[in-house]
């Protein structure tokens, strides 16, 4: 009987002891927490994708409350919750202008030459192994190094064509390194109209491998409103992003090789097949 | 040197289906109206293009001249028209810049160079200085400036002639060792009299008799020593070869130099023997021209810029459609996707495989097995690596010495579940150097 009462009480008593000790420890070394930056957290989408350029959304948040940057730095989040934060906090929410990101290329394999390829599906490795096996040097390679990297599956992979869609895209940015060829620009998401070819070639070599690329006909930068928006680069020409075209410049320009397009109807799919 | 054969350790043997084109004797190609010369033939800096549309050129007048220590000038193959400095295919796919020469028929020579036979009275930094002025570069495969190599910043007391051969299918060595064993052994002659060696050892693969008795028999005469090599792929890698002959390792990152050596190719000897003896710059190689495809593989003579189409052409054309076109050896060539392709300094061979030796398979997960490590000649351990590259830690890809890895092919060959192993690694190399890149700007 008395082996088992001082067990019981040994035991409580160490029990007792331990929890003071404890106790004690986590007082002396506790770590401040701005209950502000959980509630912010909470807020934010929560998808960690470096759009804001902080290493996530935690880190992000105390930006926030140390007034580093402003709640609409977020390229995801709703307005509603922009808005939430910035009362939250009482500070001014910010404006920042929403951008997406454009593949410029419209090389599919329908239009392009292309060799057979059977190594590793990773544009990364597929670029070092005769620059991607794909007749036009600069053009997508299409093995999803970038669609695989969007956390938000914007990018979809048609037809060995990289495609994104404006409206899932939230501009974070995460799919421009990616690319081997550098082919992913982030531009104003109110910009509709784009060059999609980015081959610096001479207009006969980017037509012996590619139909939709872009020949220097400069149709789009004489039909175009003003004389700047439209930018000729030696045998590439791309739309002035500080002074854009409207949307009808697509018509009017009325593209030979349709390497001019609405990124819109790009995305749905309307100009495969209008090229034989 | 002892008369048994020499290795280093690993190794795989594949089938050397060398019989194809290796009685063949070396043909000369005829001059073709058109030359398309690649600029950028070596490893280092392009040499800078000093003529335009238009010029008239006279064969081994300069084209592009060196623009630093490891560069080489380039010099024309015929005389004739500049027709064009453009773009046009190179042998790694992407378009390079090259100058398109249209040949006047003529071949009229320009002499660039005296000719320099008195060689064993001349100091060697004349002789050197040839070997810049020549434009030569390893002849085996990489394209690495000789001259740099006839620098040494430590002290040599080995000079090394890479006559191994090993790639499979390749008889190009083979052929000019025993068609012109003189020209290779006074140009290892001269290399030693460049590096103040006094002798030179040249290195041969064992299924090369003829090569072996034919140096061996009058290699005395040039203080040059003939050792045989056991057959053992990649025997005619650099650091396998020092080892194979040596006993010396070449440490991770070192160069031949750090061990006392110097490396050179033997057709790179006999270019060196060109240059210096008779005058003339680098301006063709043997290539061979081989595969089961063709009518009549073989080995010609061909000047640097002459389209692979018309050395298949000149082999016969093709039985039939080969699966695909190789530039070099079947373990490190570089598969073509277009017939305007030109031969350059470093063009060994122009290899056509037929469907069923290419397999188009589909890579399974590892297994484990440690056939890649038991062959990799580098001791590296190729399966870790790859597991390393496909979770995308190029750290840890580093840590395990991704980047001494000489990319000779063996741990694919031997994989049997088909793991693209090579690629993997050239990623990872490439992903490494740009980290370094962009760490040195910060």
């Amino acid at each position: 009987m008395t082996i088992i009462i001082t067990a019981v009480l040994f035991a409580t008593g160490l029990g007792v002891f331990l929890a003071v000790v404890i106790g004690a420890t986590a007082r002396a070394f506790a770590v401040e927490i701005d209950q502000r930056v959980e509630t912010i957290t909470g807020m934010l989408p929560g998808v960690n994708c470096g759009g804001c350029g902080y290493a996530g959304c935690a880190d992000f948040a105390k930006a926030i409350v140390e007034g580093r940057t402003i709640p609409s730095q977020c390229p995801v989040n709703t307005p509603v919750n922009i808005t939430r934060i910035a009362e939250y906090l009482g500070i001014t929410a910010g404006e920042k202008e929403k951008v997406v990101a454009v593949v410029r290329c419209s090389g599919s394999c329908a239009v392009t030459v292309r060799s057979p390829y059977n190594g590793i599906r990773d544009c990364r490795s597929a670029a070092l192994v005769a620059g991607g096996a794909k007749g036009c040097d600069f053009g997508c390679i299409g093995f999803s190094s970038c669609a695989r990297a969007c956390p938000f599956n914007a990018i979809e992979i048609r037809d060995g064509l990289a495609v994104v869609h404006p409206d899932l895209c939230v501009g974070c940015g995460k799919c421009v390194d990616t690319c081997p060829k550098s082919l992913i620009v982030l531009v104003p998401a109110t910009v509709d109209v784009h060059v999609y070819c980015n081959s610096p070639e001479k207009s006969v070599l980017k037509r012996k491998v590619c139909k939709t690329a872009c020949i220097a006909c400069r149709k789009c930068v004489k039909a175009a409103d003003s004389e700047n928006q439209m930018i000729v680069n030696g045998f590439l020409v791309a739309t002035n992003y500080s002074n854009p075209p409207l949307p009808d410049l697509i018509e009017k320009a009325a593209c030979p090789t349709t390497a001019l397009r609405l990124a819109s109807k790009h995305a749905s799919g309307a100009y495969e097949g209008v090229l034989k | 040197m002892s008369d048994k054969p020499r290795k280093f350790k690993g190794g795989i043997h594949p089938e050397d289906s060398k019989a194809l084109s290796a009685s063949k004797a070396v043909q000369t190609a005829p001059l073709f109206d058109k030359y398309t010369v690649i600029v950028h033939q070596n490893i280092g800096a392009a040499p800078e293009i000093i003529v335009k549309k238009g010029d008239l050129v006279k064969k081994g007048q300069l084209l592009a001249k060196a623009t630093g220590f490891v560069s080489v000038p380039l010099h024309s193959p015929t005389s004739g028209t500049v027709a064009a400095v453009e773009k046009c295919p190179g042998p790694t796919g992407l378009n390079v810049p090259s100058i398109e020469i249209t040949a006047d028929g003529q071949d009229e020579w320009c002499s660039p160079f005296e000719p320099l036979s008195d060689w064993q009275n001349i100091e060697p930094s004349i002789l050197k200085q040839r070997v810049v002025d020549a434009g030569i570069v390893g002849m085996g495969g990489a394209g690495f400036p000789s001259h740099v190599k006839l620098s040494p910043t430590k002290p040599v007391d080995t000079l090394i002639l890479n006559g191994a051969e090993c790639e499979p299918y390749l008889t190009a060595d083979h052929r000019l060792m025993i068609e012109q064993p003189d020209d290779v052994l006074i140009g290892a002659a001269i290399l030693a009299r460049i590096l103040g060696l006094k002798t030179a050892v040249i290195g041969i693969e064992e299924n090369k008799p003829d090569a072996i008795s034919k140096l061996t028999g009058i290699a005395g005469k040039y203080n040059v020593t003939v050792q045989s090599l056991r057959v053992n792929y990649p025997q005619g890698a650099e650091k396998q070869l020092i080892y194979a002959l040596t006993g010396r390792e070449v440490p991770i990152g070192g160069l031949p130099m750090d061990v006392g050596c110097v490396v050179q190719n033997v057709a790179s000897a006999a270019a060196v023997f060109d240059a210096v003896i008779k005058g003339i710059p680098s301006i063709e190689r043997i290539t061979t021209v081989t595969g089961e495809p063709l009518v009549n593989p073989g080995n010609w003579r061909f000047r640097i810029g002459t389209p692979i189409s018309k050395a298949i052409e000149l082999a016969g054309g093709v039985k039939y459609q080969p699966a695909k076109i190789l530039l070099g050896g079947p373990m490190m060539g570089f598969a073509q996707n277009s017939l305007d392709v030109t031969v350059m300094k470093n063009t060994s061979g122009i290899l056509l495989i037929p469907v069923e030796h290419v397999s188009q398979y589909t890579s399974e997960p590892c297994i484990r097995c440690g056939r890649c490590v038991e062959c990799c000649p580098m001791d590296i351990l190729p399966a870790t690596i790859s597991q390393a590259v496909e979770n995308e830690r190029f750290d840890w890809a580093e840590d395990l010495n991704v980047l001494a890895c000489i990319e000779c092919g063996s741990c694919s060959y031997s994989c049997p579940s088909h793991r693209p192993l090579i690629q993997q690694f050239k990623r990872a190399k490439a992903e490494i150097m740009a980290a370094r890149r962009k760490k040195s700007k910060k």
